[in-house]
């Protein structure tokens, strides 16, 4: 068991946000076809390798999306699905709303990476609704990503402000699909979640007997490291 | 019937109270600003808006909302920063939200266009936007039963027209435009330029010109 832990602890420390940004983006096979969620996912394609040559798709109909543009390059009616002008790589293309999502329902996207609330052990994502009472709800494109993508992965801190997992054996904050969820990329531990259960491919900064201190889930090591 | 009007006034001038209305745009991009401008300055109240959002800032759809005319949004991301008003007449109850994934709006809209009477889809299924809704297992997945969108008029904004009525658009401000255009009786357009029938390519045209009924030059 000792040597187990040992062996998947791949770091002193926990990862700070861009170091998972850059775990993200090393785990993406090449030539696959990506969506990035607004906020921390979107730190993933800061570390994305010209020689990986994936295409990344924005919801609001353009593939082929390139960096934030800047200076001269902003154009109001070129910009990502969190309103940021953006730029076109070449062999870019643009399409409207119904085929935008029809890439994403149709199965068509290898990969999208979402943040998120909570996820269950079996894969359950909520991630665009408090449920507060007073809370207006906008969900824009979430269940759809969540639903339609072949992989999709979250990046997430672990805990809580508060210490609390968000990683849990059922949400307790509105779902967005169900059983979706193949990977959660956090600060202290990468999991791979499937009906079968979580498995831990690699510890940051503790040891997976540490790990399952925090999270009120059974874990155990993934058999085959980098699965 | 196709016309094409020098105003934005005569553009909107038959929208009636009631009216569903559909407005293009996701951001700012797309949104033809000028004929929502139009549509408030013609009173039409009591409506029914489809749009991504519901309205930013102190302008466009934001200022329908605001005073009061816009008694139920259709859109899938109503809470941003700025949507101060939305927020405000929805905290208070006296504006009527439904709020639809994106994909399932998207696809609403393109079914009205295309005479279909809806549409079994995975997305929603098991959440609370699926609550009191049809469903079916197909190929062993939960799906979720949804409707056509239809409207009595689109206002939507596009590059370019050409003579006959057929549109080309502008990178990511095409959006909802073509779908917009096909699922509403009445579709007004307003674009940068009018060509010359013929010159547009008909191989690059994205929304041909039997989807639309009024065309308007906005500088």
């Amino acid at each position: 068991m000792s040597s187990t832990q040992t062996s998947i602890q791949t770091s002193e420390k926990p990862l700070g946000r861009d170091d998972l940004a850059r775990l993200v983006a090393r785990d993406i096979k090449p030539g696959s076809f990506v969506n990035l969620g607004i906020g921390q996912p979107t730190l993933v394609s800061n570390y994305l390798e010209p020689e990986q040559n994936i295409t990344l798709h924005t919801e609001n109909g353009m593939l082929g999306m390139g960096p934030e543009a800047t200076g001269d390059q902003i154009d109001g009616d070129l910009i990502n699905a969190g309103k940021i002008p953006v730029t076109e790589l070449p062999g870019a293309s643009y399409f409207h709303h119904a085929d935008s999502f029809a890439i994403m329902r149709g199965g068509h996207l290898d990969i999208c990476v979402l943040g998120a609330f909570q996820v269950s052990a079996t894969g359950d994502l909520a991630n665009w609704h408090t449920g507060a009472p007073d809370a207006i709800p906008a969900v824009g494109g979430a269940m759809d990503l969540a639903t339609g993508a072949k992989d999709v992965f979250v990046m997430m801190t672990l805990l809580t402000r508060e210490g609390v997992s968000k990683l849990v054996e059922t949400c307790t904050y509105p779902l967005t699909g169900i059983g979706c969820v193949t990977r959660v990329y956090t600060d202290k531990a990468v999991f791979l979640t499937g009906p079968d259960g979580v498995e831990v491919r690699e510890t940051f900064g503790c040891t997976l007997a540490e790990l399952q201190a925090m999270v009120p889930v059974p874990l155990k090591a993934a058999s085959a490291v980098g699965s | 019937m196709l016309n094409f009007v020098d105003t934005v006034g005569e553009a909107v001038a038959g929208i009636k109270d009631g009216s569903t209305v559909m407005i293009g745009g996701f951001g700012n991009a797309g949104q033809p600003f000028e004929l929502i401008d139009a549509l408030m300055d013609c009173g039409a109240t009591d409506l029914t808006v489809v749009n991504n959002n519901a309205g930013q800032g102190d302008q466009g759809l934001a200022l329908l909302i605001k005073e009061g005319r816009v008694r139920k949004m259709i859109c899938s991301f109503p809470r941003q920063s700025d949507s101060w008003h939305f927020d405000t007449k929805y905290r208070a109850g006296e504006i009527e939200l439904e709020l639809v994934p994106q994909g399932n709006l998207a696809e609403r809209i393109r079914a009205a266009g295309a005479g279909i009477g809806g549409f079994f889809t995975p997305t929603g299924y098991g959440t609370m936007l699926a609550e009191g809704k049809e469903t079916r297992v197909i190929d062993g997945r939960g799906q979720v039963f949804e409707t056509p969108i239809h409207a009595d008029v689109a206002l939507i904004k596009a590059l370019k027209a050409d003579g006959r009525g057929n549109l080309v658009y502008r990178k990511t401000a095409r959006n909802f435009g073509p779908i917009m255009a096909a699922a509403a009786k009445h579709t007004v357009v307003q674009v940068a330029e009018i060509v010359p029938t013929g010159g547009l390519d008909p191989e690059i045209i994205v929304t041909p010109g039997i989807y639309v009924n009024s065309i308007v030059k906005v500088a």
